[in-house]
């Protein structure tokens, strides 16, 4: 998978090329903006990160540039800039993901892998399915080895995230967006409660475990060991 | 100042244009005064004429051409000195215009012709001459020739009274004027002056300083309130955003030394992959901790700043509470705390969602770390007034009545809670968004515990409009 990332500060796009490369993706850099636009529509790419504030070109207007050209890459992007209506302009520029700086690699990481899986839309299915457990999107009921499983609307909401990214590292922050459309940061582990208790419902009396917590990280759904 | 900038005032300028309104009217009136005397002037002249030639025509009519000759010899030598300084003027000649008596030295050569006669210059007779005369003229049996007349010494003088006042007058005029623009310029020019230094200073740095009031209570100090309010709001402002950079500093300088040492301490040591790999995970978690403070001093540092800029939508306090209890309820479960909402129907508010729902999970957070086991948290959302409550209560220890204000500050922490983990910034961050929203913030005793109560306002109507739409739509 090639990335083109688009960071003027050297040292961060350091960091975030390394990271990436040991994650097994192929990256490409560039330190402004006009360079970076210039090898995002010569070059192809499975996704870009691409910080906001850059020197030549502003990174939404880059992202605007190249949906206006018809080029549907995934873009994650990074900013300084915080608040929800910086968010809300990023994603309607044509941005797929936002991320506020600090932010940690892992979280980064989890969330361009989420944009990557999302280029294969399945949307047209019913059923998801992963190992042996079965979520019914139209039922909302879900089955693991043909046994049914009771849960409460938001498990099943929570399940079905994570069963569309199975496989993937789903990090704490993207659940609360994703499954309960908030933004914000918890002091306590308020979310961990909610999947421990997913956990029980599908992963206890059953083998093998599938709920898997990736430390520091956040948690990933596979049928297969962590 | 300099006389250019006086000049270029408002003050000076309107001065101006009422002086050359004034010295308009001045002229006006001099000018009507001076054409009504003088139509009087005229008037009398020409009956005083008449009635000397209803005199001197008795005397034709009963004494004949000789008796003329004698009165109008009498006449003439009867007014003072010459005919230049008397009033009246006469003059007989025969046909051939040689002078009989009268006088005058000879018959005017040039004159003007009026309705009531003649007007012609004395000037010609004497040096001094005064001017002009008036008068009538006959022809009587045997083409002599008679002229009665009176000069216009009086309107002379007249006309030079009326010039001389009106000269003086007008300069007065222009004078006040002048005066009067310089002085209501300079007094207006130095009270904006005043406000101008004011601007100065605190560009140049001296933030408390503030425009001085005069206390008349004109549109300058009005003027001057306002840039005071303004002032003060941005010395909020800078001064948030001086403690933020303050807070940020100071937070990041301690966990960052604590990590650097511990990070050194294992290098100098002989440590094992273990401990290498123990001592990596905690820096790494100290520095979720760090990023999680940095966000929250944003969050608050945002909220504070009355952040014009946020879009501010119509919010269901209810839903928002219901899904922030939905979040929490586990992880209360967990502790063994029970979780109760009540939450009734209540108009929307404006505000912000995402801050919103981070000060209700804040006061969440902090009823689960104070009560202890078995305890009881509640939300209670409703209608308050023609706006909406949020409480959030729980029977755990609560704050005394005199830290109250205290805990809502940065960094403050109870005594009994210091061991507990935390950054003393939740309830800040409540703070922050309850001032962002215009609502009311109060700390209660829940007897036992601690209630903390939100009064929001109500949304305005557009609000509620948009409010009514989206919930339509989902």
């Amino acid at each position: 998978m090639r990335i083109l990332v688009i960071e003027d500060d050297d040292e961060t796009a350091d960091y975030l090329a390394k990271g990436l490369r040991e994650s097994g993706f192929t990256v490409d850099r560039a330190a402004d903006g006009r360079e970076g636009l210039f090898l995002a529509t010569s070059e192809t790419y499975d996704a870009m990160v691409v910080d906001r504030m850059l020197p030549g070109m502003d990174g939404l207007a880059i992202v605007q540039s190249l949906r206006a050209q018809d080029n549907a890459t995934p873009v994650l992007i990074l900013s300084a800039l915080g608040q929800v209506d910086d968010r809300v302009r990023g994603l309607q520029a044509g941005g797929d993901d936002y991320l506020t700086k600090p932010y940690a690699f892992s979280e980064l990481l989890a969330r361009l892998q989420a944009l990557l899986r999302r280029r294969a839309p399945d949307a047209a299915s019913t059923t998801l399915k992963v190992g042996d457990l079965e979520l019914d999107l139209l039922a909302r009921t879900a089955r693991r080895a043909g046994k049914a499983i009771d849960l409460l609307p938001r498990e099943f909401r929570l399940l079905e995230f994570l069963m569309r990214h199975a496989g993937q590292v789903v990090t704490r922050t993207m659940l609360l967006e994703r499954v309960w459309d908030y933004h914000f940061d918890p002091q306590t582990n308020v979310i961990d409660v909610h999947v421990s208790r997913l956990r029980q419902k599908i992963d206890k009396g059953f083998a093998p475990a599938m709920l898997h917590t990736v430390r520091g990280a956040g948690y990933r759904l596979s049928a297969e060991a962590a | 100042m300099s006389a250019g900038r006086l000049v270029r005032t408002t003050a000076f300028r309107l001065a101006a244009v009422y002086g050359a309104l004034f010295a308009v009217a001045v002229v006006a009136l001099f000018g009507f005064l001076y054409w009504r005397t003088l139509t009087l002037i005229d008037a009398e002249t020409d009956a005083a004429i008449a009635s000397e030639i209803a005199g001197l025509a008795e005397q034709y009519r009963q004494r004949g051409l000789v008796g003329l000759v004698r009165v109008v010899g009498e006449r003439a030598a009867a007014q003072s000195g010459s005919a230049l300084n008397g009033s009246n003027v006469y003059l007989l000649t025969r046909a051939d215009f040689t002078p009989l008596a009268g006088n005058l030295k000879r018959w005017p050569a040039e004159a003007r012709r009026t309705p009531a006669g003649i007007v012609f210059d004395l000037r010609g007779e004497e040096e001094s001459g005064v001017g002009m005369a008036r008068a009538r003229i006959f022809v009587l049996d045997g083409n002599f020739r008679l002229l009665v007349g009176r000069d216009l010494r009086q309107r002379e003088k007249l006309r030079a009274l009326v010039a001389e006042a009106l000269g003086w007058g007008l300069a007065a005029t222009v004078a006040l004027g002048l005066l009067a623009g310089t002085l209501v310029g300079r007094k207006l020019l130095k009270r904006v002056e005043a406000i101008n230094r004011t601007g100065q200073r605190i560009v140049q740095g001296e933030l408390k300083q503030r425009v001085a009031l005069s206390g008349a209570g004109d549109e300058f100090d009005r003027l001057a309130e306002n840039l005071n309010a303004m002032l003060d709001q941005i010395e909020r402002l800078m001064t948030g955003m001086r403690e933020v950079t303050d807070n940020i500093a100071h937070d990041l300088r301690g966990p960052l030394t604590r990590m650097k040492a511990r990070l050194e301490l294992v290098l100098l040591g002989h440590a094992d992959p273990t401990q290498f790999r123990a001592a990596i995970e905690g820096a790494i978690a100290e520095t979720d901790r760090l990023l999680a403070t940095f966000n929250a001093l944003l969050s608050i540092a945002e909220a504070e700043s009355g952040a014009v800029h946020q879009t501010m939508q119509a919010v269901e306090l209810g839903p928002l509470a219901a899904d922030v209890a939905e979040l929490y309820a586990p992880a209360l479960e967990e502790k063994g705390l029970t979780l109760a909402t009540d939450i009734k129907p209540c108009p929307p508010v404006s505000g912000v969602r995402q801050l919103l729902f981070q000060a209700i999970a804040n006061l969440l957070e902090n009823a689960m770390k104070y009560t202890p086991q078995g305890g009881r948290v509640s939300i209670a959302v409703g209608a308050e007034g023609a706006g909406a409550a949020l409480a959030v209560a729980d029977d755990g220890p609560g704050v005394p009545a005199d830290m109250r204000g205290r805990v809502l500050e940065r960094y403050v922490r109870l005594d009994q809670a210091r061991s507990t983990p935390g950054s003393g910034l939740g309830l800040s961050l409540v703070a922050a968004v309850a001032k962002l929203h215009g609502a009311t913030l109060e700390l209660g005793d829940n007897n036992p515990g601690l209630k903390v109560t939100l009064g929001f306002p109500p949304a305005p109507p557009k609000a509620e409009a948009e409010a009514a739409s989206t919930v339509a739509a989902s």
